[in-house]
């Protein structure tokens, strides 16, 4: 085990901050750390939903909660990268004052880094490495929107979808895919209107589904209906019959990491935009050897 | 290579616009920056730096915080050991003020007139001065600031 880790699993704040720098940035890997393919024991919690919603704010007041119960827990916060300079802005701190100061909480927040998919390379290693070091419950906020919102059941063992009032009347067609990926939905900002008309709706459009997830209600803003959420994440059955969707995720989160990865990636490129063969042809090539 | 820059607010004052526009700028130069909020404690802004491994701190104030708070943060990351963070300032902050921010370890102070290209250049400085091992963190001693060079 490296020493970071180690040093890490012994409650050093710096050197935890310091390996999830080495993680991110390819420096250390699972080989070189010793970490086992993760088990899906339900410590990471995937919080995916629409911009706006309230992640940030429900996370905050869950990490209070966990907290308040002696539970050590870590926060992975994602924010997009601009595809044009890599600049990113992360945010979510903003909303998450509970980062601050609690010293049973720890928060890092990265961005995408222009992955295909929306979710950082390294934020499942990241996100197990917070487990190896210690943390009872990791929370990976995504950036919450196209396929990162389908793509984090790679990473996480259980997936909480947030929704919200005034977001259209009816559910976009465009959330079917996280919709039979959600282990849970909770609809936030029930202090405002509208919002048990969305939990209604949601409901029965899940109930033609046979096994639908829970649907909760919660304020964040209030601090309502945030302890049934908390004990809810922390029993929640992983959703039987979301699990070929899940182990597709994984080949393709993995699929993209190796082509990613490889040596020769820069030489591909310059031979496609050079015309010297075509993507398919590249592929169908690969897959052959 | 892009860079982790914190951009915190220190001190009471309410209004963060400027911080704000400082953040954005960062961004669009290519680097990850980490934007906290108003009225946060030295001691918030000093955890904040350690658990997102920022490679800079960038601090804004505008209503006389600095004179305390700034040297104080500059103190709890030496005692930290977080002595290769690069920390510098904004804001309003007389010309007078300044030398002792520099004595604290700060090595950048940019006034109200600073163009948002002069701060990217500014972290293509630091950038190029770790790289060829020359102090530029607050711990690390050498009397490197930021000059417009
Ligand atoms: N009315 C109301 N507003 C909320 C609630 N939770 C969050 N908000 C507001 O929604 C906005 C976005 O919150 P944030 O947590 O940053 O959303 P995220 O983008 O999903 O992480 C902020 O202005 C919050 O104040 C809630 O329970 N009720
Ligand atoms: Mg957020």
């Amino acid at each position: 085990m490296s020493d970071l880790l180690e040093a890490a699993r012994a409650g050093d704040r710096r050197a935890l901050s310091k390996l999830l720098s080495a993680v991110e940035n390819g420096v250390e890997s699972r080989e070189s750390l010793g970490i086992p393919h993760n088990s899906g024991g339900g410590k990471i919690i995937g919080i995916t939903g629409a911009p706006g919603v309230g992640k940030s704010c429900l996370v905050d007041r869950l990490l209070r909660t966990f907290s308040a119960a002696d539970m050590r827990i870590a926060v992975l916060a994602v924010d997009p990268s601009s595809p044009l300079t890599g600049g990113a802005l992360l945010g979510d701190r903003v909303r998450m004052q509970t980062a601050d100061d609690d010293p049973n909480v720890f928060v890092r927040s990265l961005a995408t880094r222009n992955q295909p998919g929306g979710l950082p390379v390294r934020l499942g290693l990241m996100a197990e490495v917070l487990v190896a070091s210690g943390f009872d419950l990791v929370l990976v906020e995504t950036v919450g929107s196209g396929q990162s919102e389908v793509r984090i059941v790679s990473v996480a063992d259980r997936v909480l979808l947030v929704e919200g009032p005034g977001r259209g009347d009816s559910i976009q067609a465009e959330k079917a895919g996280v919709l039979e990926l959600a282990d849970a939905i909770v609809v936030n900002k029930s202090d405002l209107e509208g919002a048990e008309r969305v939990a209604s709706d949601l409901r029965s459009a899940l109930d033609i589904t046979g096994n639908p997830p829970p649907v909760l209600l919660a304020s964040a803003r209030n601090d309502v209906g945030i302890e049934d959420l908390a004990d809810l994440l922390l029993s929640l059955p992983s959703r039987s019959g979301a699990s070929m969707a899940r182990w597709r995720e994984r080949l393709l989160t993995a699929w993209d990491a190796a082509l990613l990865e490889r040596g020769d990636l820069d030489e591909v490129l310059s031979g496609l935009e050079a015309g010297e063969f075509d993507a398919d042809q590249w592929v169908a090539e690969k897959l052959e050897e | 290579m892009a860079m982790r820059i914190v951009i915190a607010k220190p001190g009471l004052d309410g209004h963060d616009r400027g911080a704000k526009v400082v953040a954005r700028a960062l961004r669009d130069a290519g680097h990850e920056v980490i934007y906290t909020g108003l009225r946060r404690t030295p001691e918030q802004i000093v955890r904040t730096v350690l658990d997102e491994d920022a490679d800079l701190l960038g601090l804004s104030s505008l209503s006389g915080a600095h004179a305390f708070l700034f040297p104080r943060i500059c103190e709890l990351l030496k005692e930290a050991g977080a002595d290769e963070v690069v920390v510098f300032g904004g804001g309003i902050i007389p010309v007078d003020d300044r030398e002792q921010l520099y004595d604290s370890g700060m090595r950048a102070i940019f006034g109200p007139g600073t163009t948002m290209a002069e701060m990217g250049e500014f972290c293509t400085a630091v950038e190029a001065r770790r790289s060829a091992g020359e102090p530029s963190g607050v711990g690390e001693g050498g009397d490197w600031k930021w000059s417009g060079e």
